[in-house]
């Protein structure tokens, strides 16, 4: 991987290395492709099982990076010391000796820890006594993982109000003024968004945009009803004025309707300048996690420093829905992947038929995606285990195997479309079904509408429980997430038209997100619709992207601010789990793709994280304005049909108004 | 009128997708019309995540039939009630009811838009009697004109009127819409006397509405008014273009521009100058 990277970018790899790990050194990704099965490898090619970290850094593992700070290494090093020993046990089995090897590991790293923090002029050995070294402690552990590891994402945690005791005990003492405090909080904010990993151009196609996913929780309540806003959450927030709009660190408001008003006026106010917030609710997770949880990468929630999750990006549910059409057949490649299996037959395509075969099909799915990840973590937990984050947690962790699912809603309207429309199978000369002809309208995903949203649930529960029916490596417990990243590009160009009238290689909608102007009822009811996606059978999170112009919010500020906090609270209300929120004209989204240099922070959320919408690449650019954008304009109500013709034009209409006031 | 949130890509399904025969044929709507005790009506379509159409967020429901024939008209296809489908009273509260809850709760509400809402006034007067049931907040959107066919009932059954007055020089008025004003400034100052809250509209269009002493009229006229909670100038904008194309229609204002900066600027201050809280 590394070597692959080096030389796509230009550079040659060391010879000494090479020849260490191609002879004396076996790494994670030979492993795994030395115990993956013919079928998994054929599932993995085709990509109906897509993404897996099997040749990259799994992540999505959050060192409780404040014990640094708070404990100071040497504490944390004797109390490993004494983990080891309460494992001096009579019986020495496979799990006791692989946790011993472990615990010995996590050791080293805390030493080196020590010795990386020397080399910088700095002895980490005891607690932070004040703000600054606080944050430089804790920035230490966070440096210290990313060094040890190129993980998929690498989530800071729930810092800002944990640095906002240090910080108050600093003011109280008249030690530190206000602006020198956001100056350190700055600081901090511009490590974390300097960070870069090196990764193949494969891996950027998927996804885009330079993601580290520092992810960084702010705000939420906590369990004795005591809001965990502070001075610093308000602080953090700020870095985006001060600093600009940026993708990183991904920040992420744990939203309650209790929080204090002027924390989610703050809050709603900064969404609507730098569109570089993502929104989850903490009303669905703290009854789960407790209020000590942070988020990995996106949307997985996981209790800080207690917990850790293997990572199983997702599977294909849309082209899952072909294969069963077409009796395991790929409809791109027309190979045999599944089982072998009788395909439909019929010209017009049968509810009970499909979903018969579907159902076969997914159980099928769940399996080889199952054993894949199986194999994925415990090499990696063997070749490349993340010893530093793991030092940052108990001893004994809870686990997630944290599965996956894209494309739901094509997935979702297909099966409505057979049910309440008539789809017609056009087959090419060996047989396979390549496309569909709809006849007749049929309900979509994304407007409130039992008959559609209900199988979107279905197939969420269904495809949870054939999960649950497989069993897992170290017995982690199965959840699953309803997340796409950009990979929505992807995923769609790799899967033939489907019977909901997608074409062939055409964008699936992001995350849980209905697909793009098929959500026609307005954006309550399309986020009621994703609200409905039950959170207790995709714990590891649901993620839906909202985009709206700013006229659309509302005519003035104060209106644009109400009225985003009731779309918050609203969703909240509902059960919605995760919301992106986009605030920005498609206009100026086009001229970015046509004057990049206009737009150096043009900062964009997508599924689950924040990109710079610059480095995306022009498919995906196109993608995200042809989402649908809740709009209208302040004058009269008026139609985007012209909007669509100038998609693409260079002589994009420069006179639209600006508002009053 | 007027803005809340649209899908953008594909107007199929939406109440921006042209849709001028909903499956009712003259004569039924004919019959219906005058038969119709308000139980039914006719409705172009629905919206959930209204903006701009009162306070909070708003369910709008728009309401087919117009009688005015404004040049700017963005919706043309809801000038006839045969553009709409017709739906009964308890089909539109089921449609309300999934967000009733969340509406009441947000401090959001209701709004019946058009077409003109008040050409079916019947039905109209049964939809707010029904959603002041439910607790809402209820708006009509309206140009007015018809502002005799509100009954007393139906006047205490709406929480805010959102007034478009198209322009306050009569001609103008006749040349904009081809109706006559007097009936719409005689139903703003009813709404005054009455002392009923309002949001009043005007609409901006270069070389139409925008000769200052028609504006500086206007904005006497409004600030004569009671209750008025703002005003919203609304600049012109033709993307209803397409429409009047697909239905054969001729569109007047395809060479003129929305306004500009400048000009929002002036109209702005002629307002505000009067005290009128502008937006």
């Amino acid at each position: 991987m590394v070597e692959a990277s080096l030389e796509a970018y230009g550079y040659e790899p060391d010879k000494e290395l090479h020849r260490i790990f191609s002879i004396y050194r076996k790494d994670h990704n030979e492993g795994v492709f030395d115990a993956y099965t013919p079928e998994i490898r054929a599932a993995r090619r085709v990509g109906v099982v897509t993404g897996l970290p099997d040749a990259y850094g799994r992540g999505r593992i959050i060192g409780d990076y404040r014990r640094v700070a708070l404990y100071g290494v040497d504490r944390l090093i004797e109390d490993k010391q004494s983990q080891q020993k309460s494992l001096e046990v009579d019986v020495m089995d496979e799990n006791v000796i692989r946790l011993r090897e472990e615990l010995s590991e996590q050791i080293k790293a805390l030493k080196s820890l020590k010795e990386m923090a020397l080399s910088y002029g700095y002895d980490i050995s005891l607690p932070a006594t004040d703000t600054q070294e606080a944050i430089q402690w804790l920035y230490f552990a966070y440096l210290g993982a990313i060094k040890d590891q190129n993980g998929a994402a690498m989530s800071v945690g729930r810092v800002s109000t944990f640095l906002d005791i240090y910080i108050e005990r600093d003011v109280a003492a008249g030690k530190i003024s206000e602006e020198e405090i956001q100056e350190l909080i700055d600081d901090f904010v511009i490590k974390l968004r300097i960070v870069r990993f090196l990764r193949t151009p494969d891996y950027n196609s998927l996804f885009t945009g330079d993601p580290v996913w520092a992810t960084e929780c702010i705000g939420g309540m906590g369990e004795d009803g005591r809001t965990l806003v502070t001075k610093s959450s308000f602080r953090m927030l700020h870095t985006l004025y001060n600093l600009g709009p940026a993708p990183e660190p991904n920040l992420t408001v744990l939203w309650s309707r209790d929080l204090p008003a002027a924390f989610k006026e703050f809050a709603a106010k900064v969404s609507i300048d730098t569109s570089s917030i993502q929104y989850e609710s903490d009303e669905i997770m703290r009854p789960m996690w407790g209020d000590d949880y942070a988020i990995a990468c996106c949307v997985s929630a996981m209790r800080l420093g207690k917990q850790m999750q293997f990572f199983g990006a997702r599977v294909n549910m849309a082209k899952a829905l072909l294969y069963a059409i077409n009796g395991g057949k790929d409809e791109m490649t027309g190979d045999q992947v599944g089982p072998a299996h009788e395909p439909v037959t019929t010209e017009i395509l049968d509810y009970d038929d499909v979903a018969g075969k579907y159902d076969h099909f997914l159980s099928w799915l769940a399996k080889v995606y199952v054993q894949a990840l199986n194999i994925i973590h415990f090499m990696h937990d063997k070749y490349n285990y993340e010893r530093l984050e793991m030092a940052l947690h108990d001893r004994d962790v809870y686990r997630t195997m944290a599965c996956g699912i894209a494309g739901l809603s094509v997935a979702a309207d297909s099966l409505s479309a057979i049910r309440y429309a008539s789809v017609k199978v056009i087959r090419n000369d060996d047989g396979l079904a390549v496309d569909y002809e709809i006849t007749g309208d049929f309900p979509k995903f994304g407007n409130n509408d039992s008959r559609v949203d209900d199988i979107a649930v279905g197939l969420v529960k269904s495809f949870m429980d054939k999960v649950r029916a497989n069993q897992t490596y170290r017995d982690a417990v199965h959840t699953q997430s309803v997340l796409t990243i950009t990979s929505n590009v992807v995923y769609g160009k790799k899967t033939g038209a489907t019977p909901d009238g997608r074409k062939a290689g055409e964008p699936f909608a992001p995350g849980a997100n209905p697909m793009h102007g098929r959500d026609t009822h307005g954006a309550i009811a399309a986020a009621a619709s994703v609200a409905k996606l039950p959170y207790e059978h995709a714990q590891d999170g649901i993620s839906y992207t909202f985009s709206i112009v700013p006229k659309a919010l509302g005519r003035t500020d104060s209106d644009q601010i109400g009225n985003l906090l009731t779309i918050l609270d609203a969703y909240t209300q509902y059960r919605g789990h995760h919301i992106n929120i986009n605030v920005f004209d498609r206009e100026t989204l086009i001229d970015a793709m046509d004057h990049p240099e206009k737009y150096p922070q043009l900062t964009v959320r997508v599924s689950g994280y924040a990109v710079n919408f610059i480095k995306l690449t022009r498919e995906q650019q196109q993608e995200v304005i042809a989402r649908t954008f809740h709009e209208s304009v302040g004058a009269q109500e008026q139609s985007l049909a012209t909007h669509e013709a100038e998609i693409g034009r260079s002589d994009t209409e420069s006179a639209e108004p600006e508002p009053v006031a | 009128m007027k803005g809340s949130f649209v899908a953008a890509r594909s107007l199929k399904g939406s109440r921006y997708a042209l849709r001028v025969d909903q499956g009712e044929s003259e004569a039924a709507v004919a019959v219906s019309r005058t038969g119709n005790d308000g139980h039914s009506g006719y409705i172009h379509s629905y919206e959930t995540g209204g903006t701009l159409d009162g306070p909070g967020i708003r369910f709008v429901t728009f309401l087919t039939g117009c009688h005015f024939r404004c040049q700017y008209c963005h919706n043309p296809d809801t000038w006839h009630l045969k553009n709409g489908r017709h739906v009964t009273v308890d089909e539109v509260m089921a449609e309300i009811e999934p967000y009733a809850e969340f509406l009441r709760d947000f401090h959001s509400g209701v709004t019946f838009s058009g077409g003109e809402a008040l050409v079916q006034d019947r039905f109209l007067g049964r939809l707010l009697r029904r959603c002041k049931e439910r607790g809402l907040h209820t708006a009509v959107d309206t140009n007015g004109y018809l502002g005799d066919k509100v009954t007393p009932a139906m006047m205490a059954d709406v929480d805010l009127w959102l007034l478009d007055i198209k322009s306050f020089d009569p001609d103008i008025h006749r040349e904009v819409t081809g109706a006559e004003v007097g009936p719409v400034l005689d139903f703003a100052r009813r709404l005054s006397d009455e002392r009923r809250q309002m949001w009043v509209r005007f609409v901006l269009v270069p070389g139409l509405t925008d000769e200052v002493g028609n504006v500086d009229r206007l904005a006497e006229f409004v600030a004569s008014l009671r209750k008025v909670e703002r005003v919203e100038i609304l600049p012109f904008h033709k993307m209803g273009e397409f429409k009047w194309a697909e239905l054969g229609l001729e569109y007047k204002l395809t060479h003129t521009r929305p306004p500009d900066k400048k000009l929002l600027a002036r109209v702005h201050r002629q307002f505000a100058d009067r005290g009128l809280n502008v937006v």
